[in-house]
């Protein structure tokens, strides 16, 4: 099972390429000989530069979906393409929510399992070797398929660097989508844009997190002032999001975002496993905790067992009278 | 209006997990629990057919030994009744093979919305709605924040990076929920005891159509090969904060260049 050609899902956010399949179009050029995109929408043209500099030499483009969802189109395109004989050995796709949604359409499609929530991805003699985090990340299981491909592979964002290779600008070919039925019915009406002030949750350089130690809702408003004393974002566990205290837009962990960033700041955070998956791999660590015993405190670099509503106001006032 | 909720019955997460040696599968035996995830859905599915003026919510699982402690628990939300598929030939599956299992389940319903969590707590793999949806030819809309059914068809918040998307789908539908769509609400007693003379009706894979090849191990057509014990992350420091713990933060910060 050697493998030839890699295809990467380009998504494309706010006119530019998703980081996470820049990363996966790095990662590809070391993994095969031959690495192509594909993308969809009325962009694709305008983002080929890009994905040639990582390393694609053929976008193959959707093009415009008519306002349907693109898991149901995409993943027909790609099966179509995949029936008519050019099938790539593995494809790979950024943990995104539209990502998910074509590699799981796309697997019904071909019948071909799909390995999600992979971390790392190396070649070998028996074709690609995926890594896991399991049991919040005290483990690593490395998985493969065992049949045929094209394998289906599910990626966490920031599992590689992204780096460009310089490459010229990726070749545009259409890839016709066949009609997807019933299937391709879900149209979307309108985007609503949230407020967001300060940087993205997972490119932060300081992320500063809460959780259900903050006792409730209204303490939140400590973690956002800390975040923007810090120049940070603001981030939560999955505890108070599930309880509505902030949007799911906010999460760290397994269910939402994983953040690398310079300083991670978990504030009333006890540590489950769902949360260190998504945070453990940043570069430091502040935990702020009441219980000593809290699971936390065995990833963190400096942990302060104490009472949020203490030590916070005290952190904040001390940052802002540094002027 | 009848709804599926697809629900996952799962080892307690508050029990520390394990694989079982040889295969790697994660150890199922033994009492399971509703996934807290599922919760959602369920009180979803109660709400949606209250206010279409009637209606069902059936329930759809697949668990090994005839497990229904989870189901039981949904069923005490409100639930009207449950298929549970479990089989021998089951151990083992994989994403792809539990959405074949669980779509022939829902096909012998016929609803008219399809309900599911995001992902399962244990497994998180996270594509199996979508591979029903698929599966079925139908739509599906996933991430849902906030979910209502108007006529013949249904309307979607869902979650982006940005925000969000007004999405409209016609039914029948998958939609997959985040948590806090809606507040799930607690079974009361009357609801426990009712729950005990639902309806669960236990199939296996040959009721369904279904061949062992296309399940279990040999239909996953994975295998785990390895499981190492990551890098661990050193503890670092602790400080006991006697009302200066913050100034312990404020150098740390200060070394990062961060402050």
């Amino acid at each position: 099972m050697s493998v030839d050609t890699i295809w990467v899902l380009a998504e494309v956010a706010d006119g530019a390429p998703v980081t996470t399949s820049l990363e996966l179009l790095t990662r590809a050029r070391d993994l095969a000989g031959t690495v192509e995109a594909v993308a969809w929408g009325d962009t694709t043209a305008a983002v080929a530069g890009t994905l040639g500099e990582y390393g694609a030499t053929t976008v193959w483009d959707v093009g415009d979906l008519g306002g349907s969802l693109p898991g149901a189109p995409v993943a027909a395109a790609i099966a179509a393409a995949v029936g008519a004989g050019s099938a790539p050995d593995a494809i790979l796709f950024p943990a995104t929510y539209d990502g998910r949604d074509i590699a799981a359409r796309l697997s019904v499609k071909l019948d071909r399992p799909v390995l999600t929530n992979v971390v790392d991805l190396t070649g070998g003699d028996g074709g690609l070797v995926t890594q896991h985090a399991i049991f919040g990340g005290s483990q690593m299981a490395s998985a493969r398929f065992t049949a045929e491909g094209p394998g289906i592979y599910v990626v966490r964002a920031k599992s590689f660097a992204a780096e460009p290779s310089g490459g010229a600008p990726a070749a545009v070919s259409a890839l016709a989508a066949p009609d997807t039925g019933a299937t391709g019915t879900a149209r979307v009406v309108s985007h609503h844009v949230e407020e967001r002030t300060g940087p993205k949750l997972d490119e932060a350089n300081v992320v500063v997190s809460g959780g259900r130690g903050l006792g409730e809702k209204d303490q939140y408003v400590l973690i956002e002032e800390l975040a923007t004393l810090l120049h940070g974002a603001a981030g939560a566990s999955r505890a108070i999001v599930d309880a509505g205290w902030v949007p799911y837009s906010h999460q760290v962990g397994q269910t939402g975002k994983t953040v690398k960033p310079t300083v991670y700041v978990a504030c009333g955070i006890s540590g489950a496993t769902q949360h260190l998956v998504g945070m453990k791999n940043s570069k430091n660590i502040v935990a702020i905790n009441k219980d000593q015993d809290a699971p936390i405190f065995s990833v963190a670099d400096l942990g302060i067992v104490g009472d949020v509503h203490k030590v916070l106001p005290k952190l904040i006032e001390a940052i802002k009278s540094r002027g | 209006m009848n709804v599926v909720v697809c629900v996952k019955q799962i080892p307690d997460p508050a029990a520390p997990p394990a694989l079982a040696p040889g295969t790697n599968n994660l150890v199922r035996e033994g009492k399971l629990i509703l996934d807290d995830s599922d919760s959602y859905g369920v009180e979803m599915a109660l709400q949606l057919a209250d206010a279409a003026g009637g209606g069902e919510v059936t329930l759809v699982s697949m668990a090994p030994n005839g497990e229904t402690s989870g189901l039981r628990t949904a069923l005490a939300m409100g639930a009207a009744k449950a298929i549970l598929v479990s089989d021998e030939a089951l151990a083992g599956t994989d994403a792809l093979g539990t959405a074949k299992v669980l779509a022939a389940a829902i096909a012998r319903v016929q609803p008219d919305l399809i309900l599911a969590a995001t992902e399962s707590t244990d497994g998180y793999t996270g594509t199996t709605p979508v591979q029903v949806a698929e599966i079925l030819g139908l739509p599906s809309v996933t991430f849902a924040k906030r979910v209502e059914v108007s006529g013949d068809s249904v309307k979607v918040d869902r979650q982006t990076e940005a925000g969000y998307d007004e999405v409209e789908c016609p039914l029948p539908a998958v939609v997959t929920v985040t948590a806090g769509v809606v507040e799930p609400r607690y079974p009361s007693f009357k609801g426990i005891m009712a729950a005990k003379s639902k309806p669960v009706e236990t199939l296996g894979i040959a009721d369904l159509g279904l061949d062992a090849s296309q399940v279990g191990a040999t239909g996953a057509r994975q295998e785990i090969t390895q499981v190492a014990e990551a890098e661990a992350r050193s503890a670092g420091e602790i400080v006991v904060d006697e009302g200066e713990g913050f100034e312990r933060v404020i150098q740390f910060l200060e070394q990062l260049k961060v402050l």
